[in-house]
């Protein structure tokens, strides 16, 4: 479906009998919401207001809008694949109402031109973007990137996602300039030289499909570098797209010993395994890469015991041109942002019997708290309009009309699904999917 | 055989024939000199199995035999869906100067003896082609004729002719079963 | 010959041992028996494939399989047209689809495709009535020379079930090699797969072989050794120090090859590295079957080309 997506300005609303779920004000409950002017008036029973629409969510919950950290929007540079406004609305689609983007564009985002740019744009069509930055210059891993110029610009994170650094003296010095500023470093724990032209888990099905793989232990010895960082020098460091059982152990004792670590996991590692590879699609070839059931398994445990903190899409979008070559030839990506609530809520609501308001935190709350950005993650009086209306029963089957990125590379086509978005506010307008 | 079926061969008569068509062929080629017996797959290579014998105990001469499969020749390749099952053609002799007699059970639209004669040219040039067949039924839809037949069996296009030989199926004889039903 | 009941062919492809029943494959090779015969003949030619078109599809380079197919489909009387693309397609990201649907314009029956990348075939078949037979394809499948390599098995020992077959050499990046493991442990053979970890597959264990790095005692009481090429380099990993060492640990000579059973034979997929993975003198031994190899490969790919076509008919 490419119909755009309209946002209706809202100018005096009263949601009625919507179920609240908002840990960070403890809320659990059914009660009316006022928002006017954009901005979210109050919370209550029986809300009443002059001239107000009356928006009927009975059966409905109301959650924070969903917080994103890990998207390629591919602007600058890309915009065949995805644009910021063509991202905005895939996020608006899944009920995200704030994305943290990568800065592998063209020219990649090593400086304050790209940070300021992007973010005329996300202030241009009303969406919540927060950049983030290089590690290194044109993610070469060697030299520093103007981090703090790009900070002042509005970068919340840096990172050389696509790629690590794999020059450790480099890596340190990096780690302790982000230290200075306070940013948080993303880190896509990826050894290179192992994985080298891995396309898919290296395992017992690659082997069987005749395809080259990239093992566990790349992913793991980098995770165990990056915590000898921390733990040299007290930075806060993310590990991105978590997918190994080794590197979900190592981050749990990291955290046990006290380092700033911090974590998230992507909800194709938390639904699929390598298994999916069978008919060699390339829909399917991700980095890292879909893993086997034990690391599946693992991710599942350490989502539940705190170890991995919020789930981020990694949405990568890329022409169908580009994905329709050969699996050696095809980039890494899926789309991710319009499936992310429904594959959450069937796996681990649903599948797993998780509390509402757990998957608030994995997907909103924690998300702002890594990025302190206080306003996101809970409902706020006179802050503007960021949450989202849900219907956690509804069926459905996830298809194309359910994309609204410029690309179409989803894992999840015919999956079927439980728990659905039906309206996003963002800003202060209001979007009806 | 069954009750719907009616006998026109039993063992005692196969034998008969099969004597008088080894008889023939003597006659014709005027001696036992280069002759060559080749049975089309399947029954009609234990035929030419059995008049080997024959011509043995006669002119007390072996006669080579042949084994030919014309699967890969039929004309009816393209109609049909997986492909028929194809199974070895076996010649260990030379077929040039020879007077070859191909051998099947059942001559009936001719369709498998012409399959027979392009296998027979592409795999060597035989002086001469002569056909024996135990039943002839009738209803060529090609120009094809048998020079040795065993027994004439004029047959409706509904009826089944049925030959069963000891070596595969534990007795002899030619049966015609189906036809218009009651 | 098996006492099984013979099940038809009906799939229109050829891409792998992996997914075949055990029925299937040996309808191929006792298919294949009856087509040898052909090839012994003064006119090698059958008239089955009469009117069909066949198009060898080799994106990577080759000569002895090309030429294999080329003549199997000449003497099933079929129009054989070759199509190579100058370089690599992978390289230049060529639209694998494009080219297909141009030939399958041309109202070819069976496509012969060859490429670089692991299931290119299989991802193809789904979009062509075409009949797709993998010629192989990148590091996964080479169904027809493992089929050549068993019906060439099974000719000089009667069976396949119960024979101790040894493969050395590159396993990791042979096709040839998975092939024959997915059809060899099918048919109940006991395979050994010998050489360095370094040119063994992760888990490889788990499709039923056993592996063991020191050649003596893998070859020992083999029924037949098969060897891989190797290649020092492959995507800039160093896989063993020098080819010196390799051809010192496991390349094969008179001596070693004696550890196997006295009636052992040797195959290789070719092309050989004389003085690298086997002796000289071996490979021109009375033991050594590889040029047999050549010569049933015909047969083979006649027999795998006649089922096809009775398939593709069918979806038509």
């Amino acid at each position: 479906m490419k119909n755009k997506l309209n946002g209706q300005s809202v100018k005096n609303l009263i949601i009625r009998n919507a179920h609240i779920v908002d840990p960070a004000n403890k809320i659990d409950d059914v009660m009316d919401l006022h928002v006017k002017s954009h901005r979210i008036v109050k919370w209550g029973k029986d809300l009443a207001s002059e001239d107000a629409e009356i928006l009927d969510a009975k059966n409905l919950h109301l959650l924070p809008g969903l917080v994103d950290l890990h998207v390629h929007f591919r602007e600058p540079g890309y915009e065949h694949k995805e644009t910021i406004e063509s991202g905005a609305q895939a996020a608006i689609a899944g009920g995200f109402v704030a994305c943290v983007t990568m800065p592998n564009t063209k020219p990649a985002c090593d400086n304050a031109q790209v940070v300021k740019y992007q973010m005329e744009r996300a202030n241009v069509l009303n969406f919540n973007i927060f950049p983030s930055g290089t590690l290194t210059q044109g993610r070469e891993g060697k030299k520093i990137s103007e981090m703090a110029e790009m900070k002042d610009a509005g970068a919340v994170a840096v990172t050389d996602d696509g790629g690590w650094v794999m020059d450790s003296g480099v890596a340190r010095r990096a780690y302790e300039y982000a230290a200075t500023y306070g940013l948080p470093i993303m880190s896509h724990a990826e050894d290179h030289s192992i994985s080298l032209s891995g396309v898919m888990n290296e395992g017992i099905v690659s082997s069987k499909l005749g395809l080259r793989g990239a093992p566990n232990a790349a992913e793991d010895i980098a995770t165990a570098r990056d915590i000898e960082l921390v733990r040299l020098i007290k930075c806060h460091l993310h590990f991105s797209h978590v997918s190994t059982r080794g590197a979900v152990a190592m981050i749990r004792r990291a955290k046990a010993e006290g380092l700033p670590v911090t974590a998230e996991a992507t909800p194709h590692h938390i639904a699929l395994t390598d298994e999916e590879f069978v008919k060699y699609d390339t829909f399917y070839k991700m980095n890292p890469p879909l893993r086997s059931e034990k690391d599946r398994q693992a991710l599942m445990a350490g989502l539940e015991d705190g170890t991995i903190d919020a789930i981020a899409t990694d949405h990568a979008p890329h022409a169908l041109e580009e994905k329709d070559r050969d699996i050696e030839v095809a980039p890494f990506g899926t789309i991710g942002l319009e499936s992310a609530f429904g594959v959450i809520m069937t796996e681990l609501f649903h599948g797993r019997k998780w509390k509402l308001e757990e998957i608030v935190r994995k997907m909103s709350l924690v998300p702002a708290e890594i990025l302190k950005k206080t306003n996101f993650g809970r409902l706020k009086t006179g802050e503007q309009a960021n949450f989202i209306l849900v219907d956690t029963e509804k069926d459905w089957v996830f298809a194309e009309e359910h994309v609204h990125s410029r690309s179409f590379n989803s894992c999840f086509y015919g999956k079927k699904l439980k728990g659905k978005v039906l309206h996003t506010f963002v800003k202060g307008y209001q979007y009806a999917l | 055989m069954t009750a719907s079926e009616k006998q026109v061969l039993d063992a005692g008569g196969m034998e008969r024939v099969l004597a008088r068509i080894a008889h023939e062929i003597l006659e014709r080629n005027q001696g036992i000199s280069n002759l060559a017996l080749i049975g089309i797959r399947t029954r009609g290579v234990f035929l030419a199995e059995r008049l080997q014998k024959k011509l043995y105990e006669i002119e007390k001469k072996e006669v080579p035999v042949g084994i030919l499969d014309i699967t890969l020749y039929r004309d009816d390749l393209s109609e049909v869906g997986p492909k028929p099952e194809v199974h070895e053609t076996n010649i260990p002799f030379d077929l040039k100067g020879k007077a070859v007699i191909l051998v099947d059970d059942v001559l009936f639209t001719g369709r498998t003896i012409r399959a027979a004669l392009d296998a027979l040219i592409d795999l060597g040039r035989p002086k001469v082609i002569r056909l024996a067949v135990l039943v002839d039924r009738g209803h060529r839809e090609l120009p094809i004729k048998a020079d040795y037949v065993g027994k004439n069996v004029p047959t409706s296009l509904q009826d089944r002719v049925t030959i069963r030989l000891k070596e595969t199926d534990g007795e002899d004889e030619a049966v015609i079963s189906g036809g218009p039903k009651a | 010959m098996t006492q099984n009941i013979k099940t038809p062919w009906t799939q229109k492809d050829l891409l792998g041992l992996r997914d075949l029943s055990v029925a299937e494959i040996e309808l191929i090779l006792d298919t294949a028996k009856s087509f040898s015969e052909v090839s012994q003949r003064e006119v090698k030619k059958v008239p089955v494939l009469r009117g069909k078109t066949v198009v060898n599809l080799f994106l990577e380079p080759s000569t002895r399989t090309r030429v294999s197919f080329e003549l199997a489909e000449k003497r099933l009387s079929a129009d054989s047209i070759g199509m190579a693309s100058g370089g690599s397609s992978m390289t230049k990201g060529e639209s694998l689809w494009d080219t297909i649907a141009n030939i399958e314009a041309l109202k070819v029956d069976i496509i012969v495709m060859r490429h670089g990348s692991s299931g290119a075939p299989h991802r193809v078949s789904n979009y062509t009535k075409c009949g797709i037979v993998n010629a192989g394809d990148g590091i996964n499948e080479h169904p027809t020379q493992a089929l050549l390599d068993m019906f060439t098995l099974r000719e000089i020992k009667g069976k396949i079930k119960g024979l101790k077959v040894v493969f050395v050499g590159d396993i990791l990046h042979s096709r040839v090699a998975r092939s024959n493991v997915w059809g060899l442990t099918k048919l109940g053979a006991e395979v050994v797969i010998c050489g360095p970890k370094t040119l063994i597959p992760w888990g490889i264990e788990e499709l039923g072989v056993k592996v063991i790095h020191d050649v003596k005692k893998a070859i020992d009481g083999a029924d037949a050794v098969t060897l891989l090429r190797i290649q020092m380099e492959r995507q800039n990993e160093t896989l063993f120090p020098s080819i010196r060492e390799y051809a010192s640990t496991y390349g094969m000579n008179t001596e070693l090859f004696k550890y196997a059973k006295p009636d052992a034979i040797l195959m290789h997929p070719g092309p050989v590295n004389r003085g690298v993975e086997i002796e000289s003198a071996l490979a021109d031994s009375a033991q050594s079957y590889i040029l047999k190899q050549v010569t049933n490969g015909i047969a083979v790919r006649m027999a795998v080309l006649y089922l096809l076509s009775g398939a593709i008919k069918n979806e038509k």
